[in-house]
């Protein structure tokens, strides 16, 4: 691979949308060549820079009182008619809801595990009022501890910090009939819940499953413990997240 | 489904995406007073179309909609010529390379980040906070913001080369 051939590979290869073919050489040409090996570095940083927290306008209260307010309030009457209207759609917005209707109908839902729907339940329901984490802290060695006596199990806990995947907090939830812990890491605003508990099932290797209601699902088991990544991340990133925790070395 | 059933799945599956509805509102009309209607009208938007809505992923759906508001809204408040005609067919993948090193200290000062993008044309701003700061794949890309993949690669690689220079400008003024 010469340098034409592998400038237009590097922004691709820093968002992780280059197969894998294409890696191997682009690699191999970054070893050898400064000037776009350089240029490699150029895109990481200015990628990371752009993911800064600092960076993202959270809304303000005063919107979503405004919002609430224009939504009909469950005692009202039903919405008026004409609220339905489909003439009322720009052309601009049909196109969009025919891309995102193409979409529904091409990804039709698959038969999803029993409990898929309920841990999607118990994430959404984590991010609501302030019941994400009863156990707020970026340490590991705070948060494993926190769960002694909670939990009839010890779940492994790990901080991805390096792999821009901070641990942020622990939390006790209830999935299956039983109590089991629940760690809160995230990335940039997305929050991702990992589920663990003792595991019933034979191994199983990492499987995203069919998202529900916009949230990925990425579920797998190491025959001692089941483990359910939840998260509004795209799925790309959440399998990331799946194989950095399972690479990375457990506390004692 | 009753209309409280409704009301209660739109809070529950879409309502929580709101930050992120606000914050593409806020760097697309590039101020807090726009932002909020845009993010409002697109919200309520979202609301009485959330029949349309299958269960696919409620954060790239109410995007496209703020996405489609703020085009509406930006034809009708803004003089045409603030909008900058972008001829995807001209940008070829270019030279990405920078000339020396980009030194982190201007990378890591927020404000001058914020200043960067905020130069740049409407149409790749875009790109880059959807790609970055929420995470889509070139492809949900493509299918949010309507356009072929391929234009989502040249805008981008286009957006982080006018990045680099801004900031490295910034740092260095006497360079340029």
């Amino acid at each position: 691979m010469n340098c034409q051939q592998a400038k237009p590979l590097i922004n691709p290869y820093a968002d992780g949308e280059l197969e894998a073919a294409a890696i191997l050489e682009l690699e191999q040409h970054l070893k050898s060549c400064s000037a776009c090996a350089l240029a490699w570095r150029n895109v990481q940083g200015l990628k990371k820079a752009l993911k800064q927290e600092a960076l993202y306008f959270t809304a303000p209260a005063e919107l979503r009182r405004r919002i609430k307010a224009e939504l009909p309030s469950p005692a009202k009457e039903t919405p008026p008619r004409h609220a339905w209207n489909w003439n009322w759609l720009t052309t601009a917005m049909s196109g969009a809801f025919a891309v995102c209707l193409a979409l529904l109908l091409m990804e039709r839902p698959s038969s999803q595990p029993p409990l898929a729907e309920e841990v999607v339940s118990d994430h959404i329901r984590s991010l609501m009022g302030n019941h994400l984490m009863d156990v707020v802290s970026t340490d590991q060695h705070t948060v494993k501890p926190w769960f002694n006596g909670k939990v009839d199990f010890s779940p492994p806990v790990k901080d991805l910090v390096a792999k821009e995947f901070p641990l942020v907090g622990g939390r006790l939830d209830y999935i299956d009939g039983r109590s089991i812990s629940a760690l809160v890491f995230q990335r940039h605003k997305h929050v991702i819940n990992l589920f663990i508990w003792p595991a019933k099932e034979e191994n199983s290797k990492p499987t995203a499953l069919t998202p529900i209601q916009g949230y990925n699902q990425i579920h797998w088991s190491d025959g001692r413990m089941t483990f359910w990544a939840v998260s509004d991340l795209n799925g790309k990133e959440l399998m990331e997240f799946v194989q950095d925790y399972e690479a990375e070395g457990q506390l004692k | 489904m009753d209309d409280r059933e409704r009301l209660k799945l739109f809070e529950q599956t879409v309502l929580p995406h709101l930050d992120a509805a606000y914050n593409l509102a806020r760097w697309l009309a590039g101020n807090d007073h726009d932002a909020q209607d845009v993010a409002q009208e697109a919200s309520l938007r979202a609301f009485r179309f959330f029949g349309s809505f299958r269960g696919e992923n409620a954060r790239a759906w109410l995007l496209s909609i703020v996405r489609n508001t703020f085009y509406t809204w930006l034809r009708k408040n803004r003089p045409p010529e603030k909008m900058i005609e972008i001829d995807d067919e001209t940008l070829e993948i270019e030279d990405i390379s920078a000339e020396a090193e980009a030194a982190s200290p201007q990378f890591a000062d927020a404000d001058a980040v914020r200043r960067a993008i905020a130069e740049l044309p409407v149409e790749f701003r875009e790109i880059v906070i959807l790609r970055e700061m929420e995470g889509f794949s070139y492809k949900e890309i493509a299918n949010l913001a309507e356009v072929p993949i391929g234009t989502v690669m040249s805008r981008l690689a286009r957006a982080r080369k006018l990045l680099q220079k801004r900031l490295a400008a910034e740092f260095n003024p006497g360079d340029q």
